[in-house]
């Protein structure tokens, strides 16, 4: 590239894709990069928004180590990601393959299933917690009519009522990962399953020679989703138990609500959000590497 | 399975097969909507039998008291403006400033484009629960707290939207553009004219995840808001719900009429909706 001329082309055009890039750029740095080392920053400092952040050093995370409702939110946010996370994959996972194949009112089953996911969880867990309700609730006495009832409420006992807020946790996501995997489904060619039928597979393997290694790239992506949306829960908590009985559903997000936000202790509720990110990246991370290793590629 | 089959024996256990998963379907299927289907049902029921001890599916005297009723209850037709100017202003800005980004990231050579795409790949995995102490610090010592616009600058840029639009400009034929840069057409004119009409399929998209998104958040306008008045749909029947636990059959009135519009504007794009999903998946 000789001319001069050119020069100027490419610049023109660099100028161009800075314009079309810097909107969106700085809003994102503004509102989300900045937040990030904001947090970082004042998880080393004692704030309340009304006097400026005072240095405390390691103060936070001294305290945090000792604090019950920290361990207790911390082993609560585990928990529940533990049991929704893979529930909620394989639940999916048999969805999609179940509404794969051909059978009368597929269509409408498909959109039923995802509706959840269009759908407010804030709002649809108001539904959720009448119909829990000990005297009044539906499921409730549906429930008492076969002799399964808890006495004061599913909500009102803690095993109960973890239960409940993972159950609807899987409710609410299971379309959106059935829709990935469905699609991933669609894509693997039939003569694969030709073969294998002409090597006398059975359906088991079949599954396990075809259908999984060829999903490893929607498993991988799901599992991290869906991992992620767990560790975030808030919205069925806050409607249903806000964290109740006994903080026995409390998780990190609405602990950081609860103690950094309605309290006002910036700096501390900054240190519990610390916890939450490392938590979220390590995970991550654990599973991109796991799953980066065993990619079928074809 | 070697089993030694006649073709009418294999024929009939075929049959079989496809009548058991459609009936066990419609059963998911209809487990699935039930929450939202009670919600509809008791919106129907006068507060008496809303609030029974023995409950029922369907109502036993069908009335429209609660949809009329819950206009005064709470002020629902505030929360239902702050929702859709909440929502439907983040839809458009951050569409817009999405799809410049991903434009710029996707059909561009330039310095610095590599770490402006790293950045934003940072950014996507940040999640905005994990900052929400010094973003709700920032709005307020922008003098936002406690208004709408506190609540939609914010959003009004998103990582994800940007890698989304990337990825759908990156799969456009190459030297699209390049007619146009021949006869001296300038860029904003080249993006405008030339390429956004073939995104709408992707617009279409991405704008119901972030409408639905918005619409739907608890935490951030929950956070944002001190009274029921600035706050949306999610938030305010949450406090609602809250403070009146007995209220059942006007809740779910209130519920029905914060669900309606978006299941409405699901069904209707549904098809591209999920094609863009299950692209997402793949890619």
């Amino acid at each position: 590239m000789r001319f001069g001329s050119v020069h100027t082309v490419a610049g023109r055009q660099a100028r161009a894709a800075w314009m079309f890039l810097a909107p969106g750029l700085l809003l994102l740095t503004l509102f989300t990069a900045w937040p990030l080392v904001r947090t970082a920053y004042l998880s080393f400092t004692e704030y309340s928004l009304l006097t400026p952040p005072e240095w405390v050093g390691l103060e936070n995370y001294r305290a945090l180590l000792g604090d019950d409702q920290v361990t207790n939110a911390f082993q609560n946010t585990v928990l529940y990601a533990a049991v929704v996370t893979p529930v909620t994959i394989a639940l999916a996972l048999a969805l999609a393959m179940a509404l794969n194949a051909r059978f009368f009112g597929r269509g409408i089953v498909r959109t039923a299933v995802f509706v959840p996911f269009v759908v407010s969880l804030a709002v649809v867990s108001i539904a959720f917690r009448f119909l829990l309700d000990p005297n009044y609730g539906l499921v409730t006495h549906w429930l008492s009519a076969v002799g399964l009832a808890p006495t004061q409420g599913a909500l009102a006992q803690p095993g109960t009522a973890m239960a409940a807020v993972m159950a609807v946790g899987v409710w609410k996501n299971v379309g959106f990962y059935m829709v990935m995997f469905l699609a991933g489904l669609q894509s693997i060619p039939s003569d694969l399953y030709e073969a294998a039928q002409l090597d006398g597979a059975s359906r088991l393997q079949k599954f396990r020679a075809v259908t999984l290694p060829l999903l490893s790239n929607q498993t991988m992506l799901v599992s991290i989703l869906a991992a992620i949306a767990s560790f975030q829960v808030f919205d069925q908590i806050k409607v249903m138990t806000n964290g109740g009985p006994a903080m026995s559903t409390e998780t990190l997000v609405v602990l950081v609500n609860r103690v950094g936000i309605s309290n006002l202790e910036f700096g501390y509720g900054s240190a519990v959000s610390v916890v939450l990110l490392l938590l979220i990246l390590a995970f991550s991370l654990v599973q991109y590497l796991y799953f980066g290793r065993r990619q079928v590629r074809y | 399975m070697t089993l030694d089959l006649s073709p009418s024996t294999h024929r009939s256990l075929r049959r079989a097969w496809t009548i058991s998963l459609t009936v066990a379907m419609a059963g998911i299927g209809l487990l699935m909507i039930f929450p939202i289907v009670w919600s509809v049902l008791t919106a129907f029921k006068p507060n008496a039998e809303a609030a029974s001890a023995s409950p029922t599916l369907f109502p036993q005297t069908w009335t429209l008291e609660n949809f009329t009723a819950i206009w005064s209850a709470i002020p629902f037709a505030q929360l239902y403006g702050n929702t859709i100017i909440f929502a439907g202003s983040v839809m458009v800005l951050s569409l817009a400033f999405d799809t410049m980004a991903g434009y710029a990231l996707a059909r561009f050579d330039f310095r610095g484009k590599t770490a402006a795409f790293i950045a934003i790949i940072v950014m996507l995995m940040i999640p905005y629960q994990a900052v929400i102490i010094p973003l709700y610090d920032l709005v307020h010592s922008l003098g936002l707290g406690q208004t709408v616009a506190g609540m939609i600058v914010p959003r009004s840029a998103n990582a994800f939207g940007v890698f989304f639009m990337r990825q759908f400009f990156l799969a456009l034929p190459k030297n699209l553009e390049e007619a146009a840069r021949i006869d001296g057409a300038n860029e904003w004119r080249i993006f405008t004219r030339v390429m956004l009409p073939l995104t709408t399929p992707a617009l279409l998209t991405l704008g119901l995840f972030h409408f639905q998104f918005n619409w739907n958040d608890l935490l951030w306008p929950l956070v944002m808001s001190n009274t029921i008045d600035g706050a949306t749909l999610p938030a305010g029947l949450a406090l609602f719900a809250g403070q009146h636990v007995v209220e059942y059959g006007l809740l779910m009135a209130g519920s029905v009429l914060a669900l309606i519009p978006l299941i409405l504007f699901f069904l209707l794009i549904q098809r591209t909706f999920v094609t863009g999903i299950a692209t997402t998946g793949i890619k």
